[in-house]
């Protein structure tokens, strides 16, 4: 607890023993009602002193309708009520105590919760250590200067981003990616900040800037996450608007029109005690607290609990539309496969072998498409890439370059057939990389891709989690593509798509499907940021350190398992029903308690409970979405 | 252009008033409050010191909701 909180629970311990002292007094002595309401008076300023204060300050501020004000009319109303009836005062003071312990529960409710989930998030590394004539010291990571060595000891975050001059260690990148299962790391290897180095002493040349680096873009995509307020949230805010003064106007029409009414019209005594009573009853009920603190209670929980299982998600819009989703569109490379490419045969070939995947690899080598990074693989030695000249890519179907004097044309079907050569295909799976030298078909090298070990489970997931259709789209060979789609059990599937013809089908499928569905769709970032933009949710996968992806995607998924897309519907679902359940429930009993409030069934010691209980009710609720681990 | 402050507010309800008070203020574009993560993320219009806007967000606000603060 901290001070403001400590101090309200001293006025709240005071107030209460105060009160039942006198109302133990008052039951064996006869004290006049002046005397009582004087004595009476020393609790309820005590505990409702500051209401009393901001409810004058928002009349004055011409911000009426708040939940002090509410307090402050029901309370002294009844106040005044207990002095001209004769009655009791402990109800005022009551409803004022109620209020109040309900205001701090809410409040260490809500300051646990923020410090848990900053908690879960805390990757933000303090310091780096540099050594400085043989002595290790510690610096501000912001001040380190890319290219420096920094020196991370086991226990320790790595602050920066780089690469390893010196070491072998396992890192534990859970805190990034909710993987426990620690990574293998030896010099020459790249780290991302923000894992924690486990077992050996590591020298880091740094690649970035802290502020560049992935740790930092992680805190600040999770720090400003929420600024894009949710369906829900909009509601709710609104809602309170309309609310607050729509509930005055009745407690003031429950004062006023049946007494008038029974006057005039039925000739009856008006009673205006007890409807006067009723209305300020009226008025504790109202109180918008409940609704008003559990919804985005509920959505920073579930933000927080996604974060924790290394599923980011950058706002409670993107949450709420994750929740709704019923298509899955994927892309093939990356997302289900592992897009670690293996040279596995080299077919048709009329030159030698190894001669035609050099001539592939060096065609390719200004690439960074996983193919090319496969072609180079197979190579094996270094690739002098002064001897490649004159490169052009022809996008969607593959390369052309001068490799040492020979004109090499690297690619798909569709690069021989815009070179007017006659190619042959084999039948086994995998991408096809057709080679002609100088003019002449060579051969064709194939390449094969692994499907990742969750791929098929996660399909299966995402059907059980209630999505009913799933699309993947690649570009790669349509054998391939069926092969993969087959085996995962895929609804749909189109391929050889260039990185346009994606975002045209996502469009397609966006105009076919129902106004109430949503399309979600899942890549890993590279190439595919303009349909991770287009598409109602962008999920990004494996995006640890690729910044185009944070930046394009509205979920992204810390490691490369297409399980976790599942896993984040599933959380998503979760927190929107905990969102529904409050919703649901809060104006119910409201509703409920008003109707009865205005038939008089329900007095104020009921209307206080209705009020608070709801409230911590729904509290302890919207945290239930921070326990996602299970899911 | 767009600026992060960190503010201290009790409630979610005076959050969202607090918002809306920094919406109307001249020279904001838009104005988000971040109950849970006690931020607010300002949008100011161009040409716009947000020094001196910032200064009439705090006192709309503090209009609205007397107990808050936002640290400048």
């Amino acid at each position: 607890m901290n001070k403001k909180q400590k101090k309200m629970l001293t006025r709240i311990i005071i107030a209460a023993v105060l009160m039942i002292a006198f109302k133990v007094i008052s039951a064996f002595v006869n004290i006049p009602t002046v005397i009582l309401f004087i004595m009476y008076m020393v609790p309820y300023l005590v505990i409702g002193y500051d209401i009393l204060r901001k409810a004058v300050k928002g009349i004055l501020n011409k911000q009426v309708f708040d939940e002090n004000f509410l307090m402050a009319v029901a309370t002294v109303g009844a106040i005044i009520i207990a002095l001209v009836d004769d009655g009791d005062f402990t109800e005022a003071i009551a409803v004022m105590l109620f209020y109040q312990i309900g205001e701090l529960f809410q409040n260490i409710a809500v300051g646990k919760s923020r410090k848990n989930i900053s908690e879960l998030m805390d990757i933000r590394p303090d310091y780096a250590n540099i050594e400085v004539d043989g002595k290790l010291e510690q610096v501000d990571p912001d001040e380190v200067e890319v290219g420096t060595i920094i020196v991370v000891q086991p226990g320790e975050k790595v602050p920066i981003d780089g690469i390893i001059e010196e070491g072998n260690t396992t890192l534990n990148t859970s805190a990034l990616t909710g993987e426990s299962l620690p990574r293998q790391a030896k010099a020459g290897d790249e780290v991302i900040s923000g894992c924690i180095n486990m077992s050996g002493v590591l020298k880091i040349r740094t690649t970035k800037e802290f502020g560049e680096s992935t740790v930092s873009k992680i805190l600040d995509l999770v720090e400003n996450a929420s600024s894009k307020k949710s369906r829900s949230e909009n509601f709710i805010s609104k809602f309170a608007k309309i609310y607050t003064p729509a509930v005055c106007y009745g407690a003031l029409a429950l004062a006023i029109i049946p007494p008038l009414v029974s006057m005039i019209f039925l000739g009856i005594s008006p009673q205006w005690g007890m409807w006067i009573y009723r209305a300020l009853t009226f008025l504790v009920i109202s109180c918008p607290c409940a609704l008003v603190i559990s919804i985005p209670l509920s959505f920073f929980a579930g933000i927080g609990g996604a974060s924790n299982q290394g599923v980011l998600v950058k706002g409670s819009s993107y949450l709420e539309a994750l929740a709704e989703t019923n298509i899955v569109v994927f892309d093939k490379t990356g997302t289900m496969t592992q897009g670690v490419f293996e040279v596995s045969g080299v077919y048709n070939n009329t030159i030698d072998k190894d001669e035609l995947i050099k001539y592939a690899a060096f065609a390719e080598s200004y690439s960074t498409h996983p193919i090319s990074k496969s072609l180079q693989k197979a190579y094996g030695s270094d690739i002098d890439k002064t001897l490649v000249t004159d490169v052009e890519e022809i996008s969607g179907e593959g390369v052309k370059a001068n490799v040492s004097g020979h004109e090499v044309a690297a690619g798909n079907r569709k690069l021989m057939r815009r070179l007017g050569l006659e190619y042959a295909e084999c039948k086994e799976v995998g991408t096809q990389v057709h080679v002609a030298v100088d003019g002449v078909y060579a051969g064709l090298i194939l390449i094969s891709d692994l499907l990742k070990p969750h791929a098929k489970q996660a399909i299966e997931e995402l059907k059980k989690a209630g999505v009913h259709k799933t699309v993947m789209l690649t570009g790669d060979a349509k054998n391939v593509a069926d092969a993969v789609a087959k085996e995962l059990n895929i609804d749909a599937v189109y391929s050889e798509l260039l990185p346009a013809d994606k975002v045209s089908k996502v469009e397609e499928l966006l105009d076919q499907k129902k106004p109430k569905e949503k399309l979600a769709f899942v890549g890993d970032g590279i190439n595919d940021a303009p349909v991770l933009s287009r598409a109602d949710i962008g999920i990004a996968m494996g995006a640890l350190g690729s910044d185009a992806a944070i930046e394009a995607a509205d979920i992204v998924l810390m490691d490369d398992d297409p399980l976790k897309i599942s896993k984040a519907i599933k959380i998503s679902r979760k927190c929107l029903r905990i969102v529904y359940e409050n919703i649901y429930f809060a104006i119910g009993v409201k509703l409920i308690c008003l109707v009865l409030g205005a038939l008089g069934i329900a007095n104020m010691w009921v209307a206080i409970f209705a009020d608070v209980g709801v409230m911590v009710i729904a509290v302890i609720n919207a945290i239930r979405a921070l326990f996602v681990k299970n899911l | 252009m767009k600026k992060t402050y960190k503010i201290d507010v009790d409630c979610a309800n005076c959050a969202n008033k607090m918002e809306d008070a920094a919406k109307n203020t001249a020279g904001v574009k838009d104005a988000t409050v971040n109950f849970m993560a006690l931020k607010m993320i300002v949008e100011f219009e161009e040409g716009q010191d947000p020094k001196a806007v910032m200064q009439d967000v705090l006192k709309n606000c503090k209009k609205v909701e007397d107990d808050c603060e936002i640290y400048l």
